[in-house]
């Protein structure tokens, strides 16, 4: 496994939406790739043998009953938006400046 | 009693019943002591005294009505931040959720009401639980009452430190890797990770969703347990939740204070010991473990071979569900909004203006454990090792009933002194880790201070899931060995506090 370059961490934080500064990529960068050097050591003890686990108390097929219940207003849904115009949430817009 | 603050819950509660003292004199005691010495120590967010008040008040009216109430009505409690409470600012200790009011409780939020305890505030916490010192805080760090240039531990450290501060008897809190233990390790506290599933997650925000447990903090392991038991119980809100009655925590920690332990097995887990680990630490864990012998335990030691791999695979799984968690905070629903010429520019600006260095290393590093190409290697393996992990435990808890280990492998740090170093940081829970992985109870109490430095040393109890009250039995004959020991609780020998005027 590669360890992560600055390049890489410049990519993943636009896939996950996170604005980041020349300063922001220095002071990050070195300290995650010393993360990911840490956490690689998994792969030493991780046969094809060895199932995963994806959940620590095996449970399946968990249901409510489907009824209707009392819910949020659409005033108390909307309470916490930074913007909200006529019972809906107000984003800015949507495609590229391009488009 | 002359200070009512330094009392117990369960001794709070008995005290009401007599008529001995009313929900709103215990209520305001501790806002006063709040108001006293919560900016040295900052161990709340929020403090409601108004709210608190109003329901203590109610209490008062109801038990002078002759009401039947239940057994911690009018006890006064701290809320650690990540539990949502409806009308009363939720941060998770983050910029990006600043002054925001929820809309709906928690469940654990509403059963508290329910059990008619008056909340005093909301707990300071590292961001979005991601951290052991609180330095992680978007709104700056709790200080530990044990000496305020030390961490409180975290990311629970607002509720630790209010529970060791005298400003509550019981306290919320949230372990995920061990955010519930560590803190009470490091503060002389009570802390109980309870089985998964145990305690509904419904309106606790979440970090890492499969790892994440709410829980008790207290300062005896009486008060633990009856908060556990208001805490606990099945809840169709949450698809995880233990359909399951509430184990019997109360009545098991009050067996241990009676009772021997004659044939009780308790297995020492050899793996969780030696490097790394403060002498001081290790003598008391050993003392502890002498006075659980002379009350007729049996000790034996256990090795889990896979724990080697235990701290590398938590962070692997953790960054990866938080990652995803914390997609939610776009800008578009609540919290900021740093407003761009278009939703995605919006986005990346208000994520990057909220988030804390912490968060954003950890949603980078699960946004890349996660990714194409990678996933097998990394998050894959990480599943893979929570499987050995699970496996040592269940060979252990065939040579034995419980497990043991030192809580933490040192006392509390001074503020900081691990902040630029993220894996310095990360080792703090290398003992309480295991238990998050595997969905098992976790139980620490104070097993008394390091002879070279005066501060707290914790001792962790595990149990297998559903077997919670096997950790209160234990914990508690411990800790009244102890308390013979000490002619008290460890809290009490705290030092003071300057009070501001």
């Amino acid at each position: 496994m590669s360890s992560l370059e600055r390049a890489d961490v410049a990519r993943l934080a636009a896939l996950a939406r996170i604005d980041m500064t020349d300063d922001d990529l220095d002071r990050l960068s070195g300290q995650l790739a010393a993360i990911v050097d840490s956490v690689a050591k998994v792969a030493e003890v991780a046969g094809q043998d060895v199932p995963a686990t994806s959940h620590p108390i095996p449970m399946s097929n968990v249901h409510r009953p489907d009824e209707v219940r009392p819910s949020l207003s659409q005033d108390a849904a909307l309470s916490g938006a930074p913007e909200a115009e006529d019972g809906r949430f107000r984003v800015p817009q949507i495609l590229g400046e391009e488009a | 009693m002359a200070d009512w603050t330094r009392a117990s819950a369960a001794q709070m509660a008995a005290a009401m019943k007599a008529g001995e003292v009313t929900s709103v004199e215990l209520t305001q005691a501790h806002l006063d002591r709040i108001a006293a010495v919560d900016g040295d120590v900052h161990a709340f967010l929020h403090v409601d005294a108004e709210g608190a008040l109003a329901t203590a008040r109610e209490v008062d009216a109801a038990r002078a009505a002759g009401e039947e109430l239940p057994p911690l009505a009018g006890v006064p409690i701290a809320v650690k931040d990540i539990l949502v409470t409806k009308g009363m600012p939720t941060t998770a200790g983050s910029r990006i959720l600043e002054g925001w009011e929820p809309p709906y409780d928690a469940t654990v939020t509403r059963k508290i009401r329910e059990a008619r305890m008056p909340i005093l505030g909301k707990t300071n916490m590292d961001e979005f639980a991601m951290g052991s010192s609180t330095e992680h805080s978007g709104y700056g760090p709790t200080r530990n009452p044990w000496d305020l240039d030390r961490i409180p531990g975290g990311s629970g450290g607002g509720s630790a430190a209010s529970l060791a501060a005298w400003e509550a008897p019981l306290a919320i809190g949230s372990d995920t890797g061990g955010s519930i233990r560590q803190p009470a390790s490091v503060t002389g506290t009570v802390g109980v990770k309870p089985t998964y599933g145990g305690v509904s997650r419904y309106g606790a925000i979440a970090l890492a969703s499969s790892l994440d447990q709410l829980g008790p903090c207290a300062r005896t392991v009486e008060d633990a347990a009856l908060l556990h038991e208001v805490m606990g119980g099945h809840d169709p809100m949450d698809a995880t939740s233990l359909d399951e009655p509430v184990p019997s925590c109360v009545d098991a920690a009050r067996q241990g204070r009676e009772e021997d332990l004659a044939g009780v097995r308790i297995g020492v887990i050899k793996e969780l010991s030696g490097e790394g680990y403060q002498a001081g630490v290790e003598q008391r864990f050993e003392e502890s473990l002498e006075l659980l012998k002379a009350r007729g335990a049996e000790v034996v030691e256990v090795s889990c071979p896979s724990f080697e791999y235990a701290l590398a695979a938590y962070y692997l799984i953790l960054p990866s569900e938080a990652s995803s968690n914390l997609a939610k905070f776009d800008s578009v629903r609540f919290g900021l909004r740093v407003e761009k010429a278009t939703v995605e520019r919006t986005m990346g600006a208000t994520r990057a203006e909220g988030f804390g260095d912490e968060v954003k290393r950890r949603i980078i590093l699960g946004t890349y454990a996660l990714s194409a190409g990678y996933y097998d290697a990394y998050y894959g393996s990480a599943q893979k090792v929570r499987t050995l992990i699970q496996r040592d435990f269940a060979a252990a808890f065939e040579q034995a009933d419980v497990l043991v280990s030192p809580t933490t492998p040192t006392t509390p740090f001074k503020l900081g002194e691990r902040l630029d170093d993220p894996l310095a940081m990360y080792l703090n829970d290398v003992a309480t880790i295991p238990a998050n992985l595997a969905g098992i109870p976790g139980l620490s109490l104070p097993s008394g201070t390091a002879p070279e430095d005066g501060l707290p040393t914790g001792f962790q109890i595990l149990a297998p899931a559903h077997e919670d009250a096997r950790m209160y039995r234990i914990g508690a004959a411990l800790e009244k060995a102890l308390a013979e020991q000490w002619g008290g609780h460890l809290s009490a020998q705290a030092p003071e506090l300057e009070v501001a005027q």
